[in-house]
């Protein structure tokens, strides 16, 4: 039971991580119909940023705040120098032209930063567990991760439904020819949204950075999770992203955690051992292939483009 | 497809020059440039593969590499379990491949754009899993293969230039095939679908079916290059088709020109070469081609069949 | 022949005249999409070998209409029937295989061929099945024959081997309908088909769709009037997404909803 509760609160946190990464790919994609594969790439260099800074400054909070402001401006020029000319292209041009864009990143990063992977170390303020619930332990700075995402969700929420920069990207969400003709500078505000994604995606880098280690190719991996998230969700929906990051972390913590005794209950114990690690790191793609089989429009279809 | 002079030129001196690589080798007795050609022409012939669903029939498939897999360790796996004659692994090879293929297409050519690419990739991310989940046969590390296929003495894959002659001959009727294949009726509808699918059906054309069978073609064909790979290699691994091998593929047909029948070599020649000259300039490589890509997607769209068709010859115009 | 405007096998009915034994038989084919209703109870008809237009304001619905028709857009409820069969639910590509044939109002072609092999690709579609591997389809007579006879008829056979996309908009316009007749159809879809024609083009087309007519039934969208006037046999006018009134051009010019609709107030008052 407790380690249940111990799973969920980890999968919530996952979810919430791809909820940062997914948000800003399903702006990016909604709004500018820029497949962005370089995403995860922005993720990978919050993450070195922020290795880099916090060993510079001694200081795990300032060198986040270094590397989240490192990945917004790189993000940004990212987009002015590279990404613009990819929009309106074809779908396959933009993930070719991205691909590229990983491959250069990956080779940037090992020559910076040298091929062995990194680690952050977090300060002991962070470093320990907090009492949840009498007798229920939970680390946290995972804690602090859960929080800090929340408030971001809420923050990114208020914006896009409440402000006026808001209305422009929803609006500009459905309807891209008609924000342009109302003669909003289209371009500064791609390049904000942009830029807002890549900081999303430095910050879910960042936090992520003390947990993992911090190696190239680390952005690959969990872009395809993004992606299954937005598919899942539907491309342009923050909502829609929201809720399915959450399922989806959830899915995949808790059933990478519960599957080989599941198996075990129905399968022989060699055949669960073999069968439990494919099956766990399939879960998610089997998720969704499972939606667009059945909906290959995604759950939550934005309206027309 | 009417070719223009130089690209007919450049073709003829291109496969010559393969025809009679290993006459060169033997000569002056580098082994090294036989066997990076040999696994060029192994590449082309999967990338040609590629070029039918995604050049020819824009359906961009980031699962592709699946198939060299799937036919790599129908040759590893047999090996392993004492079939040694390829009578039986390369008709396994590729009707796995086939059928692999076929499942895939039923369930994700319903799915459009993006949808598609993800949920292709999705499919050969699974394979991936599944395959480096099989501890029996080496998992994450790979398989060894002690033994070429055996073709009870009609060739010996063992001996280097028989082998990449047997690769040369497949690549060039599988580029024999797409000709036919593409002009024909059938062809028809698989490039009007990636013109207009809603036309196509809207004028009478079920094209559902016809991209399946194209996609089922492309993947079988990817498997016969999968157990050319296993030979070449002595070794298979999932690494074989993690969806960056995809990626790859995807590069050689974008480079060499999509849609057009010699694009794949081409494109295979550009990236293994360039691979192999800018390793030896810098470690770094990829710093280079990352950008590079970029460049070719977003200026020389048509790749360097493209590139080819715009050299001016002075001669009537098609 | 059927003489336009003849009464000899109609039935009145609440919602409009319908022919027993029309070619095309819309029953109360009704479309929402949330919480619009694009088509509202519609009940229309076309008989063989006549020109029936199909007019409203913008926002009529008109095009929804013809989605229906041809498969792409699902109707919430009511039944469309083609040849006496019924093809409410028969999927685009095979109401095309039973001779409904249709132009689109935004051009849709294939761009990247040339304009003869954007016909013969419609040729090909009603010549059996398409799983020929081997034969060069270009080269193939029972293909571009047709297609290039098509070509002719709309006046573009001069532009056969040029680019779809090279192509003039009032020749594209041509080869969309080229493309139509090419399949041989018992029906023509026409949706907005005059759409950016200059004078000249649009006086071939007209001379066209007369010819025509008395070869295939028609269903034209059009918002051309002097067209749809000097053409159509019948009209059906639709107002967001009701028919409003249906008959021979006659009685629809002088219809004084019709002229509420489309002209005013003003207008209606002025002639009481």
């Amino acid at each position: 039971m407790l380690l249940l509760l111990e799973q969920c609160l980890n999968g919530l946190q996952f979810g919430l991580l791809l909820f940062l990464l997914a948000a800003g790919l399903t702006l990016v994609f909604g709004i500018m119909d820029l497949v962005n594969l370089a995403h995860g790439s922005l993720y990978m260099m919050g993450a070195y940023f922020a290795a880099s800074f916090s060993a510079l400054t001694g200081s795990f909070v300032a060198g986040a705040a270094l590397a989240l402001g490192a990945t917004l401006l790189l993000g940004v020029a990212l987009e002015v120098v590279a990404l613009r000319k990819l929009y309106g292209r074809d779908h396959l041009d933009q993930v070719l032209g991205t691909f590229g864009l990983i491959l250069f990143f990956n080779e940037l990063v090992r020559l910076v930063w040298g091929p062995a992977g990194l680690s952050v170390a977090l300060p002991d303020w962070l470093n320990r567990p907090v009492e949840l619930l009498p007798g229920v332990f939970y680390p946290a700075y995972r804690l602090a991760i859960i929080t800090v995402a929340l408030v971001v969700a809420a923050a990114l929420y208020l914006t896009v439904m409440r402000t006026r920069l808001g209305m422009l990207i929803r609006a500009g969400a459905s309807n891209r020819e008609m924000v342009g003709a109302l003669g909003i500078d289209i371009r500064l505000l791609y390049s904000l949204v942009f830029g807002l994604g890549a900081a999303l995606a430095g910050l879910a880098g960042l936090m992520e950075a003390p947990i993992l280690t911090v190696q190239i190719g680390m952005g690959e991996n969990i872009l395809i999770l993004a992606f299954v998230v937005i598919v899942i969700g539907g491309i342009g929906s923050i909502r829609g992203a929201f809720l399915s990051a959450i399922f989806v972390g959830l899915v995949d913590t808790v059933g990478r955690a519960f599957l080989p005794d599941l198996l075990r209950l129905v399968l022989s114990p060699a055949a669960a051992s073999t069968a439990a690690p494919a099956l766990s790191s399939m879960l998610i793609y089997l998720l969704m292939a499972t939606v667009l089989v059945l909906r290959p429009e995604g759950l939550f279809p934005v309206g027309g483009r | 497809m009417m070719a223009s002079f130089p690209r007919r030129a450049v073709i003829a001196t291109l496969i010559a020059g393969l025809v009679l690589l290993p006459l060169l080798t033997s000569l002056t007795g580098d082994a090294f440039v036989l066997t990076l050609f040999t696994r060029i022409v192994i590449l082309a012939l999967a990338a040609t593969s590629l070029n039918l669903i995604l050049g020819y029939g824009g359906m961009v498939s980031f699962g592709h590499a699946a198939y060299l897999g799937i036919g790599g360790y129908a040759i590893g796996i047999l090996a392993h379990e004492g079939i040694g004659s390829g009578f039986v692994q390369w008709p396994v090879a590729i009707v796995a491949s086939a059928l692999v293929a076929l499942v895939i297409g039923l369930l994700c050519l319903r799915t459009r754009g993006v949808y598609f690419i993800m949920i292709t990739l999705a499919f050969s991310q699974m394979i991936y899993y599944v395959f480096a989940g099989l501890d029996r046969y080496g998992g994450d590390d790979g398989l060894t293969i002690y033994q070429r296929s055996q073709f009870a003495g009609l060739i010996d894959l063992g001996a280097r230039n028989q082998f990449y002659y047997l690769c040369l001959v497949l690549l060039l009727l599988a580029i024999w095939l797409t000709s036919h294949l593409m002009s024909s009726r059938f062809g028809m509808v698989v490039r009007g679908a990636r013109s207009n699918d809603r036309r196509m059906r809207a004028i009478g054309f079920p094209t559902f079916r016809y991209r399946l069978a194209c996609f089922v073609i492309a993947g079988t064909m990817c498997g016969l290059a999968g157990a050319l790979l296993a030979n070449h290699t002595d070794f298979v691994s999932p690494a074989m088709m993690h969806w960056t091998r995809s990626g790859d593929l995807i590069v050689m047909v974008v480079f060499g020109g999509m849609g057009s029948l010699f694009g794949p070599l081409f494109g295979a020649i550009a990236l293994l070469a360039l691979e192999e000259a800018l390793s030896r300039v810098t470690e770094y490589w990829q710093i280079i081609l990352g950008p590079l890509l970029l460049l070719v997607v977003l200026y020389a769209r048509g790749g360097i069949d493209g590139l080819l068709e715009r050299i001016p010859t002075g001669s009537r115009r098609d | 022949m059927r003489a336009a405007g003849s009464t000899d096998c109609w039935s009145e009915s609440p919602r409009g005249r319908v022919v027993t034994d029309a070619l095309l038989q819309v029953e109360n084919l009704t479309k929402r999409f949330g919480g619009i209703t694009a088509s509202d109870d519609i009940t229309m008809d076309v008989v063989d070998r006549e020109l029936h237009a199909v007019i409203g304001p913008n926002g009529a619905g008109k095009t929804t209409l013809l989605g229906q028709l041809t498969g792409e857009l699902a109707a919430n409820s009511g039944t469309i029937r083609f040849a006496g069969t019924d093809v409410t639910r028969v999927p685009a590509w095979r109401r095309s295989a039973l001779g409904l044939a249709r132009s689109f109002q935004i051009t849709s072609l294939f761009l990247d061929f040339a304009a003869i092999d954007n016909v013969a690709l419609a040729v090909q579609a009603h010549a059996g099945h398409s799983f020929r591997l081997w034969r060069d389809a270009r080269r193939e007579p029972a293909l571009r024959e047709p297609a290039r006879a098509a070509l002719e008829r709309v006046g573009i056979g001069d532009r056969a081997e040029v680019l779809a996309a090279s192509l003039s908009h009032g020749e594209q316009r041509q080869l969309e309908i080229a493309m139509a007749i090419a399949t041989r159809p018992r029906m023509l879809l026409l949706d907005e088909p005059m759409a950016g024609m200059g004078p000249d083009e649009s006086t071939r087309l007209v001379t066209l769709l007369r010819e025509l007519k008395r070869e295939v039934a028609i269903l034209l969208v059009e918002h051309d009037m002097e067209a749809v006037f000097a053409l159509a046999d019948r009209i059906t006018v639709l107002v967001y997404g009701r028919v409003v009134a249906s008959g021979p051009p006659g009685a629809i010019r002088a219809d004084p909803e019709v002229r509420r609709a489309y002209l005013g107030e003003e207008a209606s008052t002025r002639h009481g």
